[in-house]
């Protein structure tokens, strides 16, 4: 339980009375994934100077930013909400939230302030909250394009004044910055919207003189949660113990080992190079980090380095949406069909084609994308798999269909069910049934589908305008 | 023979943002990283082979510390769009398991 009989005394925010000694906890690494009550209340235990918890990716794919939904459920977020506020005001730090709701745009942020507002006032917590906001506004977005200064990552999808308004959302991923200012402006706790998820840990120990090197790599770190150690039972708590020259780092579960090899090796996670992590001020370079064991199950690293950016860039993620999906979900037992699979896809298609024109109008009839996944043959891994033959006893079918409209997807997979269930194949004569379906109805409607549309940085004035603060006074 | 499956204690693949895949290759001792780095079975060169990449579009690190290789490639379809089939990118390692080591 995070009750202690005796207040725990609040951590020095001012390294000049704290030593150089500056800690940080991380909650989870994702908030809504879940921690143990005894790791924080351990990290507590050791009075970090602030308590931090990423709450966002790009893992869940497009359809969170497109649909404005988190991907975690709200139950769950506030499971976790709830026990880092009770910790952060009992010790009276600040609680640094970044990517609310899983995409961090204007749905997410609401939706998880209105939890923040929940849980204080279900636990009688008094505290000055600052909500942070990243969705972007399309003028501002255009502006800056037309100026040249929103220019492409490598690779990234066609960005024109098109995709900014047929984009569902846009957030811009924020730096430090703004966290310091929601701070500066006597935020006790910070709710915003898409940030980089190490800016949520870097800018205050940076601020408390730990030099930018060791910060934004205790950061990564820090962003991860346990996800650092040997080997992680669940999502749960670590602390960094920031020194002269060094970071220690450690799972916050007694049970939990970090070794110098689970640590260095958090730097491989996600990145596309483990030396080099590119954020809005800068680069962290880890070509000359080492890592130390100082016990079973704690790391000291040192030698980590920052090199600031030329130009300040903030990182765009947008999500268009590409229309209305149905699928039909089928199989295929008979070798006769199996061994020409390539071919009676083809004809499938072509009937389709066929059927979709005698149905539709031209308009409609152009607008539809079928495409038939084959689990058996390339299903994981399409144009990356490099065995073409197919030796499997039987294939699963997937029959996709992406049109405008939900209804128009629904009718023309279920015309394609019906050309699939009968295509005919020259080594059977009569009518056939070569496709197994497993539901009725067939075919199941997946609503909107959405994709990634911009992989692109602006360049702005100033860390601070993409990323308007409001302040709300909460249980006053 | 000693496949890179035998070898290592971890291989995965895993997007790096939506846009890029990226492989780690680990293991959990040093005799085995340095076999597997002697044996030259690892570059980018192979990774290309393998995935049927240009090799430029191949980046390929060797993490000592870590005992871990990483490659990193474009997404042939970005994450989510719709001819994706592997939205996390985390099953397309296994053509890597097939590795030989000398």
């Amino acid at each position: 339980m995070l009750e202690t009989k005796q207040p725990l005394e609040p951590a020095v925010a001012d390294p000049a009375r704290s030593g150089l000694e500056v800690r940080v906890v991380s909650a989870t690494g994702v908030c809504g994934s879940g921690f143990k009550e005894s790791s924080i209340a351990a990290g507590m235990a050791r009075r970090p100077h602030f308590i931090g918890c990423d709450a966002g990716s790009t893992d869940p794919g497009p359809a969170p930013l497109g649909t404005g939904t988190p991907a975690f459920p709200g139950r769950a977020v506030k499971r976790d909400l709830r026990l880092m506020l009770k910790a952060a005001r009992q010790a009276g730090v600040p609680l640094l939230v970044g990517s609310a709701g899983t995409a961090g745009g204007e749905p997410h942020l609401a939706l998880v302030r209105d939890i923040v507002l929940e849980i204080a006032q279900e636990e009688g917590l008094r505290f000055r909250l600052a909500l942070i906001h990243a969705e972007q506004d399309k003028v501002y977005l255009k502006n800056r394009l037309r100026q040249g200064r929103i220019r492409p990552l490598k690779p990234a999808p066609e960005f024109d004044e098109g995709v900014i308004d047929r984009a569902e959302r846009i957030v811009g991923m924020m730096g430090e910055e703004p966290f310091l200012r929601a701070l500066d402006q006597g935020a006790d706790v910070v709710i915003a919207g898409r940030a980089s998820d190490c800016a949520i840990f870097a800018g205050l120990p940076i601020r408390m003189g730990v030099p930018p090197g060791l910060a934004w790599h205790a950061a990564k770190l820090l962003e991860c949660g346990s996800a650092i150690a040997v080997s992680r039972p669940s999502p749960d708590s670590i602390l960094v113990t920031f020194g002269d020259g060094y970071f220690d780092v450690e799972a916050l579960d007694p049970e939990v080992r970090c070794t110098p090899q689970s640590v260095a090796a958090h730097a491989l996670y996600e990145n596309a190079d483990p030396f080099r992590l590119i954020e809005s001020s800068g680069t962290l370079d880890l070509t000359q980090a080492s890592y130390e064991a100082l016990d079973a199950r704690r790391v000291r690293v040192r030698g980590s380095r920052f090199e600031p950016a030329a130009t300040y860039t903030v990182k765009l993620e947008g999500a268009e949406r590409v229309g209305y999906q149905s699928i039909v979900i089928g199989s295929v037992r008979d070798p006769f069909i199996i061994r020409q699979i390539d071919n009676w896809s083809e004809r499938l298609e072509e009937k389709l084609r066929g059927r979709v024109a005698d149905v539709f109008d031209a308009e409609t009839a152009a607008n539809y994308v079928f495409n038939l996944r084959i689990y058996g043959k390339d299903g994981t891994m399409g144009p990356l798999e490099p065995v073409r033959s197919v030796t499997s006893h039987e294939l699963c079918l997937v029959l996709e269909v992406t049109a405008p409209t939900q209804e128009v997807a629904t009718t023309i997979v279920s015309m394609a069910r019906h050309q699939a269930l009968h295509l005919p194949i020259p080594e059977w004569s009569g009518l056939i049934t070569g496709v197994a379906c497993i539901y009725s109805p067939a075919y199941l409607e997946r609503g909107a589908v959405y994709r990634f549309c911009v992989n692109h940085v602006v360049e702005p004035d100033d860390p601070y305008e993409m990323f308007p603060i409001d302040m709300l006074e909460v249980g006053a | 023979m000693t496949t890179l499956g035998d070898l290592a204690s971890l291989i995965r693949s895993k997007n790096a943002g939506p846009f890029e895949l990226t492989f780690d290759i680990m293991f959990d001792n040093l005799e085995s990283f340095e076999r597997v780095l002697k044996s030259g079975a690892l570059s980018a060169e192979r990774i290309a082979s393998i995935y049927r990449l240009p090799v430029e579009d191949v980046r390929f690190f060797v993490v000592p510390p870590a005992l871990a290789f990483k490659a990193s490639i474009p997404r042939p379809i970005f994450q989510g769009d719709l001819r994706d089939s592997d939205s996390h990118g985390g099953q397309q390692y296994a053509p890597l398991m097939e590795i030989e080591i000398s």
